[in-house]
């Protein structure tokens, strides 16, 4: 996983409350067995006037000039603005490598689902709660300022606007160091294998029909 | 010190705990299909590392199936060989058990756990699927997980988890007839919201709970993550312990009365505290519909679809006016009054042997009116199919004019053929009607099975209450 420590970045505003798994990664692209290459496809029934397939060429299909991320404007974008309930629907991973495809290594809403939430922090991509209010402003201020950019900073857990207004948000200490550090979680995990081989025993001693 | 079965279940599995609340969790049962596992395997043999425990692996094919035809394989060649992918993972790794394509036992994997005794009471189980949350019916702590998750507990037996918050959510008194665990959990999705159960752990309890089948709480404790919540479970009882009683994988002999006893305790202690305790009346809960692209964009039968002018939040009205005009709705219609194209009964959520059975009442001796293009019944599992043949039900079904096919997915999510065409009406027994779920530019109602049928019948949504 790539570490992630401070990024200044193009922001991209998704006006929308409930965004699903669904529509971050429709279900075709789930037949896939790689991790790669599902940024083409991101969005895809907002982002496309036609039906995607899986492994066809996106370039040449025509977009949807009404949908946000098709504007010149937010080309490059890696900050993904949205609101309430971002991610909800299934477990699928292929949304955050979606994300991550395309370009963005943050998101900041006002809430997350929780499997999303722990998806990114799997794959690098920074989830970021801010309350409605700053959102609010957020929103407003990109919308009137071309080139909108942010500054996030996990070290100091703030992200801070072109006015040098910083708005600070929390982060579980433990995955804020995985990030930091770009940090396996296996990895990570595996140092514990001793415990985890003495739970087992017990397990097995203690409750024996879960070993059948 | 007083405890809450979520309490309980964590304390049994925590492994090691990092300063900062973060645990390892040692997973009893880690349930695995075609769609979120490849990339998980793939890693797991780049970085040269085996699983820990195959023989806590059960394993099925379900998302990509194809529900007829089996004479022809999987024609879909991506599809194909995501499900070769994981034949060959499985042969290459080892399971406890394997249900491939075409298997007897193959379905659903949500189906297929707990009909062959696989999941257990008071057990973790993990599966790359969100509706891994059914599980919570026996009394286990079931969570959705990401692939990368189900990487990290095949190399090491573990899920890295933060403890939730608890809720309490109480159903006392008697439910109506028609009304069934699916209008109790779009009724209570309908109330907290798709966001009401974040960061929580959702325990559903009270009389009307008690006084579901093991089927029914499978089909509430599916949904809970739809009103946001990782994990929903439910204290076992009797009903638990008879229904996992002589399954293939449960124990016997002095294996099970041990096990029963540790089961008993798999309650929440009287007067243990939740974060957050939530009242429904049983009685007030009528057969739902949902309206909208969300599953709390829900009404009951005899109600009109919502008027986004009455809505004063600006972000949800917004949210509203782009739902109707997604499912081309007027607001005010009376649900009764939105004719449907297609009809599904499957899924996690609703293929199991009670869901064909109540469908099947509504059904026999009718016809599935004129305007209905399509009307598919897809059994939950082989054994589920099974039974109901043995009870007749295909041919019930099959006479009254609907389809009758093999197990799996299906049209819940539209990974295989079945699937809506743009702008066609389905009443669908799954758990999602988000824009495209069941194929692009498609329009889902989610309601029971009951309900499904009754307006596979009418050619219109319609009250069961008022066919029984």
């Amino acid at each position: 996983m790539d570490k992630f420590v401070r990024l200044e970045g193009l922001v991209a505003p998704l006006d929308r409350a409930n965004v699903d798994t669904d529509a971050i990664i429709p279900k075709q692209f789930l037949k896939s067995i790689k991790r790669s290459g599902f940024g083409p496809n991101l969005f895809d029934e907002w982002r496309y006037m036609d039906v995607g397939q899986p492994g066809q060429d996106c370039s040449q299909r025509p977009k949807n000039p009404n949908f946000v991320l098709n504007a010149a404007r937010y080309q490059g974008a890696q900050i993904l603005l949205t609101r309430q309930n971002f991610g909800c629907g299934s477990s699928r991973e292929h949304a955050p490598w979606a994300l991550l495809d395309y370009g963005f290594r943050v998101v900041i809403a006002e809430s997350f689902a929780d499997i999303f939430f722990n998806n990114c922090f799997k794959n690098g991509i920074l989830p970021i709660v801010l309350p409605a209010a700053e959102l609010d402003a957020l929103f407003a201020q990109v919308e009137a300022t071309h080139g909108y950019r942010l500054t996030v900073d996990l070290a100091q857990q703030v992200v801070v606007r072109p006015d040098g207004k910083a708005l600070p948000f929390v982060v579980d200490a433990f995955r804020k160091e995985c990030l930091l550090n770009g940090w396996d979680d296996i990895g990570l995990t595996l140092r514990h294998a001793d415990k985890i081989k003495a739970f087992e025993e017990k397990r097995r001693v203690e409750q024996p029909w879960l070993f059948a | 010190m007083l405890q809450t079965l979520y309490d309980k279940l964590w304390q049994n599995h925590v492994v090691h705990e990092e300063a900062d609340g973060t645990a390892l969790l040692y997973i009893d049962r880690h349930l695995v299909h075609e769609v979120t596992s490849p990339q998980a395997f793939e890693g797991l043999k780049l970085a040269g590392r085996k699983p820990w425990r195959v023989s806590s692996v059960v394993a099925t094919a379900d998302h990509n199936t194809p529900t007829d035809h089996w004479e022809r394989g999987i024609e879909d060649p991506v599809s194909r060989q995501q499900v070769e992918t994981l034949d060959a993972n499985i042969r290459a790794v080892g399971a406890l058990a394997y249900f491939p394509f075409k298997d007897p036992r193959q379905g659903i994997v949500h189906v297929v756990g707990p009909e062959n005794g696989a999941t257990l009471p008071g057990m973790t189980v993990v599966c790359g699927d969100s509706h891994t949350s059914t599980h919570g019916a026996f009394g286990c702590m079931a969570h959705g997980i990401g692939t990368s998750e189900v990487e990290h507990v095949l190399a090491t037996q573990c899920l890295l988890q933060k403890k939730s918050k608890t809720m309490l959510l109480r159903v006392e008194g008697r439910l109506g007839k028609g009304v069934t665990a699916k209008d109790i959990a779009l009724a209570i999705i309908g109330r907290i919201g798709t966001a009401g159960g974040t960061g929580y752990a959702i325990e559903f309890a009270g009389s009307a709970i008690r006084g579901l089948s093991m089927e029914g709480r499978m089909t509430l404790c599916n949904m809970a993550i739809e009103a946001g919540a990782r994990l929903g479970f439910i204290a076992v009882d009797d009903t638990t312990i008879d229904y996992v009683k002589g399954r293939p994988f449960a124990p016997t002999g002095a294996a099970w009365d041990a096990a029963v006893a540790y089961w008993r305790t798999l309650h929440s202690d009287e007067g243990a505290q939740f974060d957050a305790v939530v009242d429904v009346r049983a009685e007030d809960i009528k057969p739902q519909v949902t309206w909208g692209t969300s599953p709390e964009m829900v009404v009951a039968v005899d109600a009109t679809v919502p008027d986004p002018a009455r809505e004063t939040d600006p972000v949800k009205r917004e949210g509203m006016e782009r739902a109707l005009q997604y499912m081309g709705l007027a607001p005010n219609t009376p649900i009764k009054d939105i004719k449907v194209d297609k009809i599904f009964i499957g899924s996690c959520t609703n293929s199991r042997i009670e869901d064909l059975r109540a469908a099947a009442a509504v059904v026999k001796g009718r016809r599935v009116a004129g305007n209905v293009k399509l009307a598919l019944v897809v059994p939950g599992s082989g054994l589920v199919k099974q039974q109901a043949e043995r009870e007749g039900l295909d041919k019930v079904f099959l006479a009254a004019g609907f389809e009758w096919r093999e197990p799996g997915c299906s049209m819940c999510l539209a990974m295989n053929a079945d699937r809506l065409e743009p702008g066609e009406r389905c009443a669908s027994t799954s758990n999602r009607n988000f824009e495209g779920r069941q194929g692009a530019g498609g329009r889902t109602h989610l309601l029971s099975p009951e309900m499904a049928a009754a307006a596979a019948i009418a050619g219109h949504f319609a009250d069961v209450r008022e066919i029984l």
